[in-house]
């Protein structure tokens, strides 16, 4: 090496950081408890469940305007408008509820459809039962398609995050492994890996913001960005990251944004649903 | 030959013009540039990030521009997992700009 960098103190932490935070591979158990061990020597005083709000657990002060935002919540009229929509009747005259007996099940997903041999995700689901009752799909950006999430994520707040990867079936480890390789690789003209911003730099500020960490990104969803000016997916979120980076956007609930979902949620396993939630 | 070596870096010092300077810092500063604020702290720089070090006695640290100049083509060549994009190297800037900006972190107190 022709150069004197300068192996500073902060450059030695981060590669000591680092020992935890790259992917083993181990299994994804380990994984979780890596990731665990390595976020809770970062934030000692955060316990899991913190995790469901975000970055806001780890800004105090971006957390006083949250807060001030979320006692008159902006997504409180879809949530209104999600339960008429799950209550109403298909033109078979059947309705979601009779795919879903229980609304309140938004924590159970991500989750490994063993007949499919895929990931499920919630707004899958939801088109799943619409198919059932011969209704054509919802765009994943439609609102009546994030209004249907709201309400079943409000009916669900509090209930530990339940995506699990099942030991008896090798391609479910495979899904949960493709979503762990798509975090940990750079992409994009800027060359960052999702785990580049949300683990090796989690609680840092990029610019004036907080970066937060992995853990609870499936727990808040829908949301509503002050930004967006409307409600907004997980998968929206995800797409904004990847071109934040200059990356190839990929469709909302693609094999590969799903099984990232699904490496996400299993990360974050008992982690209380909080959805539907504001983000600036 | 060392004189006339001497000689001719003076001459480039005094080349710099402050309008080159000012220019590096902009392209260093803007946000669809080197958005350096982004992760740096920079004299005059509005609500920096804290993801690298302050950008400060910047020359005191590399042995010449050459160098300098080389860790911003391609940060990764020096640190595998560093979080700083390649800005050369993946064409984020020119060669062009990135010689302004080298120019003007040189200068930095
Ligand atoms: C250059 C930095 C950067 C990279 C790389 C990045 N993100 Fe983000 N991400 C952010 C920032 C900044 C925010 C907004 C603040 C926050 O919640 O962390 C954010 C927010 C998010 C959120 C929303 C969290 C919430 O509580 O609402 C998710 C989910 C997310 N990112 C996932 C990803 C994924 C997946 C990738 C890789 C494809 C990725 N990010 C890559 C910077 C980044
Ligand atoms: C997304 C984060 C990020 C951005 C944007 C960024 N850097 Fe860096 N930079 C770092 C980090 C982190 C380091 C520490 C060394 C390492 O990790 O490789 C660093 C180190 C440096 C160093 C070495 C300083 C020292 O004393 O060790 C220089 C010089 C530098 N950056 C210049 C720039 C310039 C010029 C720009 C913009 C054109 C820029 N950086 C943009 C993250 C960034």
């Amino acid at each position: 090496m022709p150069l004197t960098i300068p192996l500073n103190k902060t450059l030695y932490l981060a590669l000591l950081a680092l020992l935890w935070v790259l992917p083993s591979h181990a299994g994804p158990r380990q994984d979780q408890t890596g990731l665990r061990h390595y976020y809770q020597q970062l934030f000692p005083q955060l316990t899991l469940a913190d995790y469901r709000n975000g970055v806001y657990t780890i800004d105090t002060v971006a957390r006083e305007s949250w807060q001030a935002i979320e006692e008159f919540p902006p997504y409180e009229p879809a949530i209104e408008q999600g339960e008429i929509l799950f209550n109403g009747a298909f033109a078979n005259g059947r309705r979601y509820a009779d795919c879903f007996p229980d609304p309140g099940i938004a924590h159970r997903y991500p989750q490994w459809d063993k007949t499919r041999g895929e990931v499920l995700t919630l707004p899958v689901a939801i088109n799943d039962c619409r198919f059932a009752n011969r209704e054509s799909p919802l765009s994943y950006q439609h609102s009546d398609m994030l209004k249907l999430q709201a309400f079943m994520a409000y009916r669900s707040r509090g209930k530990a995050i339940d995506t699990t990867v099942p030991e008896d079936d090798p391609h479910a480890l495979a899904a949960y492994q493709q979503g762990q390789d798509f975090y940990y690789r750079r992409r994009g003209q800027l060359n960052f890996a999702c785990a580049t911003c949300h683990i090796q730099n989690a609680g840092k500020k990029i610019r004036s913001e907080t970066l937060s960490a992995l853990l609870g990104h499936t727990a808040n969803w829908p949301v509503y960005r002050l930004k967006w000016g409307e409600l907004g997916s997980l998968h929206r979120r995800f797409a904004e990251c990847l071109e934040q980076i200059r990356a190839q956007p990929l469709p909302e609930q693609s094999v590969e944004l799903r099984d990232l979902e699904y490496f996400l949620g299993f990360i974050g396993q008992g982690i209380p649903v909080s959805g539907p939630s504001v983000r600036k | 030959m060392k004189a006339w070596i001497l000689l001719l870096s003076l001459l480039s010092a005094c080349g710099i013009t402050q309008e080159r300077l000012d220019q590096g810092k902009r392209i260093a500063f803007e946000r669809n540039k080197g958005n350096c604020l982004a992760c740096h702290a920079i004299a005059d720089g509005e609500s920096p990030g804290t993801i690298g070090p302050a950008l400060s006695a910047v020359a005191s640290r590399f042995e010449n521009k050459r160098q300098l100049r080389a860790f911003i083509f391609d940060a990764s060549q020096f640190n595998p997992e560093t979080s700083m994009p390649p800005f050369g190297k993946n064409k984020i800037l020119s060669e062009a700009e990135l010689d302004q900006v080298v120019d003007y972190l040189w200068q930095l107190p």
